[in-house]
């Protein structure tokens, strides 16, 4: 489970700007706008991010600052976007990416 | 078309901007995140005198100070390519394309990936991802995490972590393999803790890492070293026990935590399964280089300073024409020093435009670098100064070779 952080005993509380709704995988969720959109999927408990093209394993984010690409997502029909760099926005249609097919893989397997 | 165009709205970056936008220079900064401050952003520690360094206050102080200047800064915008056009400077967004004369690239330090079995389960994430989730977007990475890797920067992350109200179960080695030796070799690590002990909140282990310094001590002291670790910020700190697999099925759920000799290998049979919901992975931070070697820069490996460093002159100018370097990029080192190296780039750029009597400034800045250096209350690597020294002389080799004779 994770939750928000609202009286740290050292830093300020931050600005958080109005609430809004978006769709990640077809449900609705709410988070802040402007905050990165990994943060309000954590903040709804929310880990995994993709699947893994070929092995089709779960992922979520791992550096959370835009350098590993572990945390692309679709975003309004727009691929691969870093879900830890990107804004969320009122009414953001997010989607997974899952696994897509290995056709010369699944040949080898019959054929070599 | 820009007098000066900065990559990296860092520390460093937005210390040269507004060295230069009050110069009268033309700035433009760029930052592929929508916070400015880079990784000071996600800072919180303690200072020597009690006061508490905070990177999102010091972040806007620095960010004020650029905009103020005049400089321009755009967040949220990743640059994909930069290449030299004549005199030109090209920096390629997914949008536009912009020209500049000079080109300051301030792209900051990444964590090196260590691989753990288990490791790409979701929940298990850089020590620093962690730190940002909690300090800058304030969303806890989760309830219970453990941290695989002792070093510096996972300590002070531990301590942010738990001031936040997230608990650390425990700060451990993890298991060796052909990539991480040095990390996971309980004496080389304790050996590096004794550079932060005086840090430690605790008098026992300052205390102890005086009489610890002879190489017999520490070989003692690592074989004797408690099995249930020793405690920092109330944290366990095991230098005998290495994670050997992370455990979950969606996501994390355990670790599987074994005890190692004191050269690292696993006492078998020793495994013990430790419950938690998230796993930081603290492999260190190396200069964040990328943009520089696609520019053609020369470079060299400095391991006191990270990694691969673009080759550079004290005034923070690369081997090409109109390329400067500043911050993290050249040597892994705190915030201080990459303001400091920000205001030399900023100095240097001013005065290779055309700016007049800036000689003796740029000199007194690369004082200031090397004091901010000795001041600072740790070093990320204790022999950065070596390393410092080892980029000088591999610069003036090649500029000796390049000299007609």
């Amino acid at each position: 489970m994770s939750e928000r952080i609202t009286d740290h005993p050292v830093l300020d509380p931050i600005e958080r700007k109005k609430e809004v709704s978006f769709l990640f995988n077809g449900k609705s969720y709410k988070g802040y706008e402007g905050e990165p959109i990994a943060a309000a999927l954590l903040a709804n408990n929310i880990r995994t991010l993709r699947y893994h093209e070929e092995s089709g394993s779960p992922r979520g984010i791992y550096c959370n600052i835009g350098h590993c690409f572990e945390c692309r997502v679709t975003v309004n029909e727009k691929q691969g976007l870093r879900a830890c760099l990107t804004p969320l926005k009122e009414g953001m249609e997010i989607q997974s990416s899952g696994m897509l097919p290995t056709p010369v893989k699944e040949w080898r397997e019959t054929h070599v | 078309m820009y007098d000066v165009i900065i990559i990296g709205a860092g520390p460093a970056g937005l210390s040269a901007a507004a060295t230069t936008a009050n110069q009268g220079l033309e700035v433009l900064v760029v930052d592929e995140y929508m916070k400015a401050g880079g990784r000071l952003l996600g800072q919180l520690y303690e200072e020597p005198d009690g006061t508490y360094w905070n990177g999102i206050k010091e972040s806007n102080h620095l960010y004020e100070r650029a905009n103020q200047s005049g400089a321009e800064i755009k967040l949220g915008t990743s640059i994909l390519n930069i290449e030299k056009s004549g005199d030109v400077w090209l920096v390629y967004t997914e949008k536009d394309t912009y020209e500049t004369s000079h080109l300051l690239l301030a792209t900051g330090a990444a964590e090196s990936p260590s691989p753990v079995p288990g490791w790409t389960l979701p929940g298990v994430m850089s020590v620093g991802a962690a730190q940002v989730m909690t300090n800058v977007h304030r969303v806890k990475p989760g309830k219970r995490g453990v941290i695989i890797g002792v070093n510096p920067l996972a300590a002070v992350i531990a301590s942010e972590l738990q001031m936040a109200g997230v608990e650390v179960t425990a700060l451990t080695l993890p298991q060796m393999n052909g990539l991480n030796e040095e990390a996971a070799h309980p004496k080389q690590v304790m050996n590096q803790l004794l550079h932060v002990a005086h840090m430690a909140p605790s008098a026992l282990i300052r205390q102890g890492s005086k009489w610890m310094k002879p190489s017999i001590m520490q070989d003692l002291g690592i074989t004797f070293y408690p099995k249930s670790g020793f405690k920092m910020w109330g944290i366990p700190v095991h230098l005998r026990k290495a994670v050997t697999e992370i455990l979950g099925d969606e996501k994390v759920a355990a670790v599987k935590l074994a005890t190692v000799k004191p050269n690292g290998d696993v006492i078998e049979g020793t495994e013990e399964i430790i419950t938690c919901d998230f796993v930081c992975i603290a492999g260190g931070l190396y200069p964040l280089t990328e943009l520089a070697a696609v520019a053609g820069c020369p470079f060299y490996l400095v391991d006191e300073l990270g990694g691969y460093v673009p080759l550079h002159n004290e005034r923070m100018e690369t081997a090409l024409d109109g390329l400067y370097v500043a911050g993290n990029i050249t040597g892994i080192e705190g915030a201080k020093v990459a303001i400091a190296q920000g205001v030399t780039a900023g100095l240097t750029m001013a005065s290779n435009h055309g700016v007049q009597g800036l000689k003796d400034r740029i000199e007194q800045s690369i004082e200031e670098i090397e004091q901010t250096r000795d001041n600072a209350p740790f070093h990320f690597h204790p022999d950065v100064k070596k390393g410092k020294q080892i980029v000088q002389e591999k610069w003036e080799e090649m500029m000796a070779a390049e000299q007609p004779l």
